[in-house]
């Protein structure tokens, strides 16, 4: 469908993991061995072929960038470009709302051809099809379909989501905002399908009326004035909002149904190339039920692990329960346990670390 | 257009039918070699690294998959916008056109792809040798004792010089003569298959060629010891890291077997000297509960529930619980079912290996098994036999 295009919406973001989202955004992320959040929406949108995507971003994105590049792994590097990342044009103030953003940028709205535009957040793990989504946007003759997943996470008492209630014919009746999630709930995923001419009529008579935010503005406002149909997403997404529930949908990737599906039965995940030599094991390497790219040298032990691109577990380490990201250096006789190391870290010879009830994150580039 | 320094010209033209099965559908240079590569990709990064912009892969025998896979040049940094990777198959003049008739030949078809680019030097490389060189260094002797030519050589164990050209030297590493395949011979300096020529030079001699009729068109067997019947000063020079003729299933074979040794002779993750391949998007490999996995490269895209010995995994290759595979090369795209054993083999891409299949020789030989077969436990017993 190259009458599709698409947006990545970070304006909303939150630092909800901790020292993992320190000093990158959300969507970059590192996830599930040598991918970042984001490539899992882009990946999606590359399935519908979309023929732009925007990327509207609020702070800390130069990983990012560095990770998007021209769009090339997405084949977005076309001639008539393809991705577009479009930061606040007011540096200096705090950003009123997602609208305001947009309509800076309104004019990337308005040249596209395309005539359907699709709003995504940049941190769903999901295979979505929206080929699917669109089809049944279309026979319904909505103005506006909004996507919720049914909630299958821990019960939590924070007011994390926005919950929608339905009709019996799958119209969006209501839409409560910032509620704690119970399990059943329509946790609604902000994101949506909306036609092109419709969205840009309605971002200029939001900012007319100074309203910012595009889920309550746009769409709670319009509920009883335009067709606003809701798409029942029934497919995995782990619901993740901090570090225990990062680390725990992490994990759900060492299920091979769960590898097999979002890797091997549909369309492919890309993620930024390097140009890694395949894994190595010695003739001490003990792995098992673990995740492990390419660039790694495992001459210890892993067990129910991820491990990232280019890390080392040296002789005599033990990595239990743990999500080791790019690069990092376990050294001889160290012993980590329910441990998230960000990027580069290094955990010194004979150094005892383990985690009981929560996860650990262990900041990037430290020497443990 | 400005000119060139050098232009390397890549011979990807050969059939490669020692490499039996593995080359019924694609050349020599696009055989899968250590789990994530091709052949190909090992001078093709060596051009990279030693900054030649400018590459000419000349291609005769099924260049299909290898024009896919080359595409713009991409991964090796040879999209540019003045040079990059060009591929050179055989191609109709206005005086008609033929095959390459031999790897002179197919250098000389190509004049005209060389002059356009007008270059001092042209180096000519093969698509069929593991190693990582960086060609400056050659280039440097080169100028430095103004040869004419300049041939790579490497040290081999004396008993196997009768299998290589032999380049016989004077005490300053001029070579005085080239004996190919020599029964009785005097030097164990044999030629790597890559020479760097001066092009005005070769341009000469390549002319010359074409016109003798009694000639093979050939580097090793007519320029070379032509240049040297003319006196002209052609230089040796010495290589002494890893370098492998991968020509037949043997040293295919040796060449992964030496990828898993240790400490290593020839390492693949070298951050400073990094192997570039095409199609490199995998997930992660899954290593299950019950899985083994020593002394072996397994790449991106694998799921491992079984045991796996010194062995090179390629990519999307699956083995399942209670198999084993020991001393063997699995090509990409291999299924290998429950309760296998593969044992000293070379199983070629998208093969299927059924439930309980046993693939070893009783000789302890080599088994190699084609591209997409499809192998039950029954079939493999006829293989052994």
């Amino acid at each position: 469908m190259r009458n599709v295009l698409g947006v990545i919406n970070l304006v909303n973001e939150r630092p909800i993991l901790k020292e993992l989202t320190h000093h990158r955004c959300l969507a970059s992320v590192p996830f599930g061995g040598r991918y970042r959040m984001i490539d899992f929406t882009m990946s999606n949108f590359m399935n519908v072929s979309v023929s732009k995507v925007a990327i509207f971003t609020k702070d800390k994105y130069r990983s990012l960038m560095d990770h998007l590049g021209s769009g090339k792994e997405w084949d977005l590097d076309h001639r008539s470009q393809g991705l577009f990342i479009l930061p606040s044009i007011h540096p200096d103030e705090k950003i009123k709302g997602d609208i305001q953003q947009f309509y800076d940028h309104l004019e990337f709205f308005q040249r596209a051809t395309a005539d359907t535009v699709i709003i995504a957040p940049g941190h769903h793990i999901c295979k979505i099809d929206f080929n699917e989504v669109i089809k049944e946007h279309n026979s319904n003759g909505a103005d506006i379909t909004v996507l919720y997943k049914d909630y299958d996470g821990k019960p939590v008492n924070r007011p994390l989501y926005h919950q929608c209630s339905l009709d019996s014919n799958g119209a969006v009746q209501d839409i409560n905002l910032y509620t704690s999630p119970a399990k059943g709930d329509h946790i609604c995923l902000e994101t949506y399908v909306i036609k092109k001419q419709l969205l840009i009529d309605l971002i200029k008579n939001c900012i007319e009326y100074e309203e910012y935010d595009f889920l309550k503005d746009v769409v709670k406002a319009h509920l009883k004035n335009l067709n606003v149909q809701g798409y029942h997403f029934t497919g995995h997404m782990p619901f993740i909002h901090s570090l225990e529930t990062y680390h725990a949908s992490s994990m759900e990737f060492l299920n091979p149904e769960i590898l097999r599906s979002y890797f091997y039965d549909s369309w492919e995940v890309f993620t930024k190339i390097k140009h890694e030599a395949p894994a190595e094991y010695t003739i001490s390497s003990k792995v098992s039920n673990s995740l492990i790219a390419n660039g790694c040298i495992i001459e210890g032990t892993v067990e129910n692990s991820i491990i990232f691109r280019g890390v080392k577990v040296r002789k005599g380490a033990v990595v239990k329960n743990s999500i080791i990201m790019q690069k990092g250096d376990i050294e001889e006789g160290a012993h980590i346990e329910n441990i998230i190391t960000d990027k580069q870290v290094i955990i010194t010879k004979d150094q005892i670390i383990t985690a009981r009830k929560k996860p650990t994150v262990i900041k990037k580039e430290e020497v443990v | 257009m400005k000119s060139k320094k050098w232009v390397a010209m890549l011979l990807a033209g050969g059939q490669g039918s020692r490499l039996r099965e593995l080359t019924s559908d694609l050349a020599k240079p696009a055989v899968p070699f250590g789990g994530k590569y091709r052949i190909i990709d090992f001078t093709l990064s060596n051009c990279t690294h030693s900054g030649i912009d400018t590459v000419g892969v000349l291609t005769q025998y099924r260049p299909h998959i290898l024009n896919s896979y080359i595409g713009n040049g991409r991964p090796w940094d040879l999209d540019r916008n003045n040079g990059g990777v060009s591929m050179l198959p055989p191609y109709q003049g206005k005086d008609g056109g033929e095959w390459y008739k031999g790897t002179a030949n197919a250098v000389y078809q190509n004049f005209h792809f060389i002059d356009h680019n007008d270059p001092e030097f042209v180096l000519v490389i093969s698509g069929d040798h593991i190693y990582k060189m960086d060609y400056n260094k050659m280039l440097e002797d080169h100028i430095e004792k103004g040869a004419h030519a300049t041939i790579a050589v490497i040290e081999v164990p004396w008993e196997e010089a009768n299998r290589f050209g032999i380049m016989n030297t004077n005490e300053t590493d001029q070579i005085i003569e080239f004996d190919e395949k020599p029964k009785h011979p005097k030097s164990n300096l044999a030629s790597m298959g890559v020479y760097l020529f001066n092009w005005k030079h070769l341009k000469k001699y390549l002319t010359e060629d074409e016109q003798d009729s009694s000639s093979s068109n050939d580097f090793g067997k007519d320029i070379i010891p032509k240049m040297l019947d003319d006196g002209a000063n052609l230089q040796a020079y010495r290589f002494t890291d890893y370098w492998k003729d991968v020509g037949t299933i043997e040293s295919l074979w040796e060449a992964h077997m030496d990828l898993l040794q240790e400490p290593s002779v020839f390492e693949l993750g070298d951050p400073n000297w990094q192997i570039y391949a095409g199609n490199a998007n995998h997930p992660p490999q899954y290593i299950s509960k019950e899985a083994h996995v020593t002394q072996s490269l397994v790449n991106e895209g694998c799921l491992v529930f079984g045991k796996v010995e010194h062995s090179v995994l390629s990519y999307n290759v699956q083995v399942g619980s209670g198999s084993t595979i020991k001393d063997s090369v699995i090509m990409p795209n291999v299924k290998i079912g429950n309760n296998v054993i593969i044992e000293k083999a070379i199983i070629g891409s998208g093969t299927i290996i059924e439930d309980g299949a046993v693939i070893r020789d009783s000789e302890q030989g080599l088994t190699l098994i084609g591209e997409n077969q499809l192998i039950s436990s029954e079939s493999a017993l006829q293989q052994s036999l």
